[in-house]
């Protein structure tokens, strides 16, 4: 079977700084991976080549076999992708609801032929209150976002993404700024995601979620793939260990 | 009543000009520095066709198509570029456009083209020709507000990478939004043709571009009813107050960027919020 992911080689250099050093990683339909490593593992860089916001020097990503090489970010959110971005950007001038609504509604997007025909949003209001509701976010569903604190913002992200109905779901950090209840029910919502047959890529620094929610990590470290594999395994691994921890 | 006829004609042909430019600026956050040129495109070849005695109803979709078609060409140049370029452009384009102008005798060169013929529609008819392509375009962008369309230009003048992290091409909504605005600024011009009988290419400049802008910009960006507001009362203040229109480019700069600094939501906003505080008061 064609893996929903392949990442091959990719390398991200930013003028002197290596980002992302030749990583490898490859994701089949219907896992859960965790995606993990300590700080300026290049892990967000990795995101965006994937998304196609940084294109890299080198290597090669396909979606489903399908090469998403020279596509612009757009174009590989229509071929399936969806992105919960690690620096909340919530569409300001308007609701939270319109926000997930604008998103549920790509059929009428897909350019502006179609969208000046198109009027009714009652559908994918409905679509994205329901999924606001999942998120736990239903109860300001008319507020704008500037009023919100980031907890709310960061289930805004993945509710957003969720509306794009992904064959991949890419996460960056979704639980950073949440308490721990609030934490661990996205969690939770992540792991039922896709128990429900979502693909998901989830990085993430709270290990104690991660290690419950996740059955496979993968650990990059310096740019570099340094781990794959089930989550307990590679977590009690030495060198992984020693690259959390520092060397040194 | 001529009086008052020329007027209201100015009037509605600011309106929709005005209207042409919200389309751009308004609806997608695109800023346009050298609208006037598109205007200009359109009054000329307007022009030139009624002076070989085209009927002006031939030669307004003509004018769509010619300043639409360099909208085209310009927004595809530069819309591919970041935000702020098309600003820098189009600034480009309304210098040239004058610059090209001055140099063309099959344009008049200096002089421009007078002797325009008067339509068979009399002055009243034109008038209401004018007022009914004001309003239809009026009506044309208070429906796209209300569409999809009008709903991805709010995510494009809010944040571009975000509205392409939901999969919406901004350079094609942003093109799509800068033909229309600039076909729209032709129909503009070649009313204008008709209504002074006369083109010269002093009449589509830089000055002209930013009084349009401040109209936009004064009315609220992206209202509909705010820019008509503010361009059907900034196109006829020179027309009234002699100072206004020796100082033009003096008092419309000072009132675009003293409205971009105290309330850059312009008439529309400051209505909207006295609205709503009287609201608040009587609920
Ligand atoms: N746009 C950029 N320009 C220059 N350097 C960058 C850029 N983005 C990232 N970097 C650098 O690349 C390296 C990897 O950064 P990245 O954000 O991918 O790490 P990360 O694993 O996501 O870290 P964190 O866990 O802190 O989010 C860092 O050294 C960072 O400073
Ligand atoms: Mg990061």
């Amino acid at each position: 079977m064609t893996p929903v992911l392949e990442v091959k080689d990719v390398t991200v250099r930013f003028g002197g700084v290596i980002a992302v050093d030749k990583a490898s990683v490859s994701i089949e339909a219907g896992e859960l991976i965790g995606f993990v490593g300590p700080n300026g593992a290049g892990k967000t860089t990795l995101m965006r080549v994937i998304t196609g916001i940084v294109k890299p020097q080198q290597g090669s990503v396909t979606l489903e076999g399908k090469d998403l090489t020279g596509l612009s970010i757009n174009q590989r959110v229509r071929a399936g992708l969806a992105l919960a971005q690690q620096i909340v950007q919530p569409l300001r001038g308007m609701t939270v609801l319109n926000n997930v609504a604008l998103a549920c509604g790509t059929a009428k997007t897909a350019n502006p032929f179609k969208a000046i025909k198109s009027f009714d949003k009652r559908a994918e209001r409905a679509t994205a209150l329901a999924l606001l509701t999942r998120v736990g976010l239903q109860d300001v569903a008319d507020n704008e976002p500037s009023k919100l604190p980031l907890g709310y913002l960061k289930r805004l992200e993945v509710a957003r993404a969720l509306a794009l109905k992904p064959r991949l779901l890419l996460l960056d950090e979704p639980l950073a700024g949440l308490n721990q209840s609030e934490a661990s029910s996205l969690a939770d919502l992540i792991k039922t995601l896709n128990h429900d047959g979502l693909s998901i890529l989830l990085i993430e620094h709270n290990l104690r979620e991660v290690m419950r929610v996740c059955p496979k990590v993968y650990v990059q470290d310096l740019g570099k793939s340094l781990a794959f594999g089930e989550a307990k395994k590679i977590m009690s691994r030495p060198d992984v260990i020693a690259a959390y921890l520092g060397k040194g | 009543m001529a009086y008052e006829i020329t007027l209201l004609t100015t009037m509605s042909i600011s309106v929709l000009f005005a209207l042409s430019l919200n389309f751009i600026t308004g609806f997608c956050g695109q800023i346009s520095l050298g609208h006037a040129a598109f205007m200009g495109v359109g009054a000329y070849t307007a022009a030139i066709m009624m002076k070989a005695s085209v009927s002006l109803l031939v030669a307004i979709p003509v004018a769509a198509v010619f300043a639409g078609a360099l909208g085209l060409l310009v927004g595809f140049a530069s819309l591919r570029v970041r935000h702020d370029f098309l600003a820098i452009t189009t600034m480009g384009v309304v210098f040239l456009f004058v610059g090209v102008v001055r140099q063309q005798e099959f344009l008049g060169g200096e002089v421009g083209i007078s002797g325009i013929q008067r339509s068979e529609l009399g002055r009243t008819g034109f008038l209401l020709l004018c007022i009914s392509l004001a309003a239809l375009f009026a009506g044309f962008s208070l429906l796209v507000k209300r569409s999809w369309l009008g709903f991805v230009f709010d995510s494009i003048a809010d944040n571009e990478d975000v509205s392409r992290v939901i999969g919406i091409d901004v350079a094609k909504y942003k093109l799509f939004a800068f033909v229309v605005g600039t076909a729209a600024a032709g129909v503009a011009g070649a009313l204008y043709a008709q209504h002074f009988r006369y083109v010269g290419p002093d009449s589509f400049g830089f000055v002209e571009s930013i009084s349009v802008l401040a109209m936009v910009v004064v009315g609220g960006i992206g209202s509909v009813w705010g820019v008509m507001f503010a361009a059907a009362v900034l196109s006829v203040l020179p027309l009234l107050i002699q100072f206004v229109d020796d100082y033009k480019i003096l008092v419309y700069s000072a009132l675009l960027f003293s409205m971009m600094r105290f309330a850059p939501d312009g008439l529309a906003g400051i209505v909207n919020r006295s609205m709503n505080r009287i609201k608040g008061r009587s609920s």
